[in-house]
């Protein structure tokens, strides 16, 4: 099945806090050298038949509207998941 | 227990009436609906609160289609469809949430709407209020009495305070901390849309230390902490605002909450 992949992150002026968490936690196991990190959301819209512009078109206004609030977060990408690419299949792939 | 009483022809108050029976078709005054959303945790409270400043408490169901002919709108707290997505994001779109929009930016004698915590999250992201919640900064579930300012007493739902009254009432949340973009912020400084102010340190990081705002008309107001927990005797904080901070008040005494809906009660019997 065809898949469209949205990804919401906060604005980059809106302090993460859990991002901050995180950032904190990663000394705690050893791994240091990361200064900052920002936690988004990853939306994957799996499309019954053939991607169309016109679906495409839906999937950019599921993003603006109920996805993502753009007071806080932008949608920094609505693109075609192409299933052939394995680095991307968010099954664990790993390079 | 209503029945019983009911049936009995006895007088149970009408508080009990309301809240046993939810709907309160008895209670005479004005109808304040309270929306019910899946994961929506005060309700009831919230139902009881406008029973004890003498209103009538409705219950609308967030499925249905119509307003039930309602005078006002409260949409409590807790947690709708669990918080999945943003808080707020996904009840934002609910049939009744439609007609609470349209009605709320009538031209003329528009619903006054108040959103409490998650309800306050709902109007934020039906755009009826500006601005968003995130989580706390300390990312710690805070629930504490928290002191406010009023800084607004001509809204719908505040004008029963005078401007610069201080307040107690509970504070519970996660997603609490206030943003909106500078230009925002000012707009709404400016306009005195600021009703609300955390008093003392912040509790949650929340912009300019607000808790909470109105629209321009002064109909809807959202607020985090929770009014409807701080109405009855004995159930309520442990101080008031016109107390000192650990003053005299007795035990659970605080009802700094009622204000709000005996105000909102007020605005519908003069306007």
């Amino acid at each position: 099945m065809p898949r469209i992949v949205v990804d919401v992150m906060p604005k980059p002026e809106i302090l993460d806090p859990q991002g901050k968490a995180i950032a904190g936690a990663l000394p705690r196991i050893g791994l240091s050298g990361f200064s900052e990190v920002r936690q988004g959301k990853r939306f994957e819209l799996t499309v019954d038949g053939e991607i169309t512009e016109e679906v495409l078109e839906h999937a950019r206004t599921a993003a603006t509207t109920l996805l993502s609030n753009p007071v806080i977060e932008d949608v920094t990408r609505v693109e075609v998941l192409d299933d052939a690419s394995p680095a991307d299949d968010g099954a664990g792939a790993v390079r | 227990m209503t029945s019983t009483a009911q049936e009995t022809g006895s007088t149970a108050s009408p508080v009990e009436d309301s809240v046993n029976a939810f709907e309160g078709a008895s209670v005479a005054g004005a109808r304040i609906g309270v929306v019910t959303f899946p994961g929506t945790l005060d309700d009831r409270d919230a139902a009881r609160a406008v029973a004890l400043a003498g209103g009538t408490a409705v219950s609308l169901w967030h499925g249905d289609e119509t307003l039930k002919d309602v005078d006002a709108v409260v949409l409590p707290g807790g947690f709708s469809y669990g918080d999945y997505l943003r808080a707020g994001a996904i009840s934002r779109f609910a049939p009744l949430m439609d007609k609470i929009i349209n009605a709320a930016k009538a031209p003329s004698a528009p619903l006054p709407v108040l959103g409490i915590c998650n309800g306050f999250q709902v109007l934020t992201e039906a755009h009826l209020l500006p601005g968003s919640m995130i989580k706390n900064e300390n990312l710690h579930f805070m629930c504490r009495d928290q002191r406010l300012r009023v800084e607004n007493a001509s809204t719908s739902w505040t004008n029963q305070f005078s401007t610069g009254q201080e307040i107690v009432i509970p504070l519970k949340n996660q997603d609490g901390q206030f943003i909106a973009d500078a230009h925002v912020l000012d707009e709404l400084e400016g306009e005195g849309r600021v009703v609300f102010r955390y008093e003392g340190s912040n509790p949650n990081g929340s912009r300019r230390g607000i808790a909470g705002i109105s629209n321009a008309a002064g109909n809807v107001v959202g607020l985090m902490p929770h009014p409807e927990h701080a109405v009855e005797p004995g159930f309520g904080p442990d101080s008031s605002g016109s107390d000192a901070r650990f003053g005299d008040t007795p035990l659970a005494s605080g009802t700094d909450g009622l204000g709000l809906f005996t105000s909102v009660l007020h605005s519908l019997v003069t306007r």
